[in-house]
């Protein structure tokens, strides 16, 4: 069809959603990026520069699964979805294989379906729903996992003859200092990340895979986000969170393969086989009482960060990528960095070391009964171990930062590998 | 051959098996069943036949006409009627039959409930399919127009019970007749919304009456006379339930029962009519739109605000989507994607009428649908979905466009 690298997945008669013009011209100017591939990774992620490129175009197949490393995007709809009740293995598997083939689809900027949006039967519903039609690829990525109830429900029902397949990592969070959590946005079976540079193509994305689903698996919660918090690759600049301050610039970058693949992927001996190369991801619906956070001054909003508001730099000294001196102090000998300062108290040093690639966005729900925005942090994170993540939150109990922020909702999903081109995300869990 | 039947049941099989090659000539006309009709009674003289071309010998000794149907094995759709059966004047009627469960009954005066309702067992190998398609749309259409006549039918003589236990303040009475007044209506939904205003003046919600600018009158407007609603009740908009509504007085009582009565009244004549008829789209358009009905009105609990008996709506548009996609199915199976395609269907229905099962039944009544938690609400959302996704492809595989 084009020049370009990527052999558009699934079958060759695919429609695209911008017809051939639009491939063309995708070919001629578009950037192209195999961001999924493991081995290409650095050289990849440096391609992709600013990410607000919306022909941005990333590969589905790899070694990895997308939307990990990949440079953040700047929007978000995430899904978890349970399973119906009397769903069978056979059903799992081929609901796996649906939304393989469809998301490969997609993140290709192709119509879902063979007929697409507008080329079916007048008499059918079509296939594809269309609002993403005319659109480019966005830098779409769609990233999926297994949650602990896959493999055993909590009343200890193997549903899907999976519970000896359950690594022993993949545990339901413990219970933190703070939580409140509301189960209706808590848990699930499988989720669904779809990133893009467009949040129409996210939306379309989570949409036409939950039509997918219908009779297999449905919607259990979802959760828009807008504004990525953290940053991903050195490329992009350090975003900002609901709270005005910079978010992630101590983050794992996709430019330290090494760092990533000591606290990112599952090595072989870490196991089990299936899991190698993929991730744990931790969800956490983090709602912030902003309008208590405005009230407070300036120099208490930056003590109780550890970081300045304007530059992002240390309180204890330097400018934003300036390394973190914790036993640093001021003239009168307090710690410049306080001891319940979040940066302190996240900082991998307090922590054995950890460090979590975070991946995290904006949310803003409407408003509550109490006239105040429903909005946050919806805090997504990848690590080799979900207990990396519980050892940095244990910490974080002491946070000062916790008089503005609940904890809402929570989730850890398994997050296999990636797959080559014709797999199935379900393959390697279902082999 | 490997069986998964119970013994008994295999030497049943083979014992009729046996019967029907040996002991029964394969000559039709010489085993026409007998059914002796009068105004009370259907008595068929053999509860089973072999599959094919079964005819039935209608003699009639009642005091005025009569029908004869068959009704498939939910008991609603119907695969054959002779209508129209005079005292006196015995008639001959041949009907194909596949292997299955049937039933059969009679219509004192063609219309109102089914009467000498008996399980009818067709055996053996099913006939050849036929391979005409003019044949198949044409019996689709009949079998379902004969389907819209007896709920329309069942209708009238239900609401005029209704009504005259509502006109007679005998309201602990009325609240009972309620929910299965409305239940052939709801089957039927999609024929009377084809009547332009009929639908409004028998089935409006109040917030759709008065937003429309509509006189409120129909099965709601009792339904709130009878559920009378508390002082800090709301409508489903949020607005008072007392905001211009008074209980009617019993003048007004007897002006929506007359009224509901001459509308149910009008639209049997209007499916009455020689000319009435539907098309093969109406009718797999109509499965679908019956679902929808479930999906945007019956799953909110919007539809019987005052009665919470949403869930008896639900099953009987669940009802009229399955016999509309019955009637349709052999044409839609045409093809390998679509005989896919209806097995999806029909194992979907299975699974919402299981899920619905558990709530109660059109015939015992169901679980108040305030009592109905939310999860439970999502469950039956879900398996409403399930359905309808493989639903809303039917018009397309059964036009074969």
């Amino acid at each position: 069809m084009t020049a370009s690298p990527p052999t558009p997945p699934g079958p060759d008669d695919g429609i695209s959603r911008r017809g051939l013009l639009g491939l063309a011209a995708v070919g001629g100017a578009g950037l192209v990026v195999g961001g999924a591939a493991g081995g290409a990774l650095a050289a990849s992620v440096a391609g992709a520069a600013s990410g607000s490129g919306s022909t941005t175009r990333y590969d589905f197949y790899g070694g990895h699964q997308a939307g990990i490393t990949t440079p953040a995007q700047d929007r978000l709809h995430f899904a978890a979805f349970d399973l119906a009740d009397g769903a069978t293995r056979d059903e799992l598997a081929s609901l796996l294989a649906d939304w393989t083939d469809a998301a490969a689809r997609m993140t290709q900027g192709l119509e879902v379906g063979e007929t697409g949006a507008v080329d079916g039967s007048p008499y059918a519903p079509p296939e594809d729903t269309g609002e993403a039609l005319g659109l480019p690829p966005s830098g779409l990525t769609i990233t999926f996992g297994f949650g602990p109830t896959l493999f055993e429900t909590a009343e200890g029902v193997d549903r899907f003859g999976l519970a000896d397949r359950r690594p022993p990592a993949l545990e339901p969070l413990p219970r933190f200092t703070g939580d409140a959590l509301d189960p209706a946005r808590s848990g699930g079976d499988l989720c669904v990340q779809a990133c893009a540079d467009d949040p129409q193509v996210a939306v379309h994305a989570i949409r036409n895979l939950s039509r997918i689903a219908f009779g297999r698996a449905s919607l259990r919660w979802s959760q828009l986000g807008f504004g990525r918090t953290s940053s991903t690759s050195t490329s992009q600049v350090t975003p900002r969170n609901l709270f005005g301050f910079k978010d992630g610039t101590a983050n794992l970058k996709a430019e330290e393969p090494a760092e990533v693949a000591e606290h990112v992927w599952v090595s072989s001996e870490q196991g089990p086989d299936w899991m190698v190369g993929g991730s744990y991801l931790v969800a956490r619906r983090i709602r912030m009482i902003i309008e208590s956070w405005d009230r407070v001054q300036l120099a208490e909003q930056e003590d109780l960060v550890g970081r300045t508001k304007g530059e992002g730099g240390p309180l204890s000294g330097g400018t934003e990528f300036a390394p973190i001196d914790l036993d640093a102090t001021d003239a009168d000998g307090t710690p410049a960095i306080a001891a319940d300062a979040h940066v302190r108290l996240a900082h991998p040093d307090v922590n054995g070391g950890i460090r979590l690639l975070r991946r995290g966005y904006n949310f803003v729900d409407g408003n509550d009964e109490l006239g105040r925005l429903d909005a946050g942090l919806f805090f997504l994170s990848f690590q080799n171990d979900p207990a990396r993540f519980v050892t940095v939150q244990r910490s974080l109990a002491r946070d000062g930062l916790n008089e503005y922020l609940r904890h809402v909702g929570s989730a850890v999903f398994a997050i296999p590998a990636g797959v080559p081109e014709g797999g199935s995300i379900g393959d390697a869990l279902l082999a | 051959m490997p069986t998964r039947l119970p013994l008994a049941a295999a030497a049943a099989l083979g014992a009729s098996a046996l019967l029907l090659t040996g002991c029964v000539p394969n000559t039709p006309a010489g085993d026409a069943l007998n059914v002796a009709i009068t105004d009370t009674s259907c008595a068929v003289s053999a509860d089973t036949a072999p599959a094919g071309a079964i005819t039935f010998e209608l003699d009639n000794t009642g005091s005025d006409l009569n029908e004869f149907e068959i009704l498939a094995d939910d008991k609603l759709r119907i695969v054959g009627e002779k209508e129209n059966i005079a005292p006196g004047q015995p008639v001959s009627y041949t009907v194909q039959l596949d292997p299955g469960t049937y039933y059969t009954a009679c219509k004192f005066q063609l219309v109102g409930e089914p009467i000498g309702l008996a399980e009818f067992t067709v055996t053996g190998e099913a006939a050849v399919v036929d391979a005409d398609r003019q044949a198949l749309e044409d019996e689709a259409v009949t079998n379902y127009i004969a389907y819209i006549r007896s709920q329309a039918g069942e209708l009238l003589p239900r609401v005029q019970q209704l009504v005259a236990a509502y006109q007679a303040g005998d309201d602990a009475t009325a609240r009972t007749l309620f929910a299965a007044a409305r239940v052939p209506y709801e089957r039927i939904e999609p024929t009377a919304e084809a009547f332009g205003d009929l639908d409004p003046k028998i089935d409006y919600r109040e917030v759709d009456a008065v937003a429309e600018g509509l006189d409120w009158t129909g099965f709601h407007r009792i339904e709130k006379d009878l559920w009378v609603p508390d002082a800090d009740a709301l409508n489903s908009d949020g607005t008072s339930a007392w905001l211009d509504w008074q209980p009617s007085t019993p003048e007004q009582r007897t002006r929506f029962g007359d009224q509901l009565v001459a509308d149910v009244q009008q639209l049997l004549d209007l499916v009455s009519d020689p000319t009435f008829t539907v098309s093969l789209s109406d009718i797999s358009n109509g499965a679908i739109g019956l679902l929808d009905e479930v999906a945007t009105g019956k799953i909110s609990g919007e539809e019987d605000w005052w009665s919470h008996t949403d869930l008896s709506d639900f099953a009987a548009n669940v009802d009229g989507a399955s016999v509309a996609f019955g009637n349709v199915e052999k044409l839609a199976s045409t093809s390998d994607e679509g005989e896919t395609l209806a097995s999806e269907i029909r194992k979907q229905f299975d699974a919402l009428e299981t899920v619905l099962a558990q709530y109660g039944s059109v015939d015992d009544g169901f679980t108040p649908y305030d009592q109905v938690t939310d999860a439970q609400r999502k469950q039956l959302s879900d398996a409403v979905n399930a359905l309808a996704e493989p639903l809303s492809q039917l018009t397309s595989t059964v036009l074969g466009v």
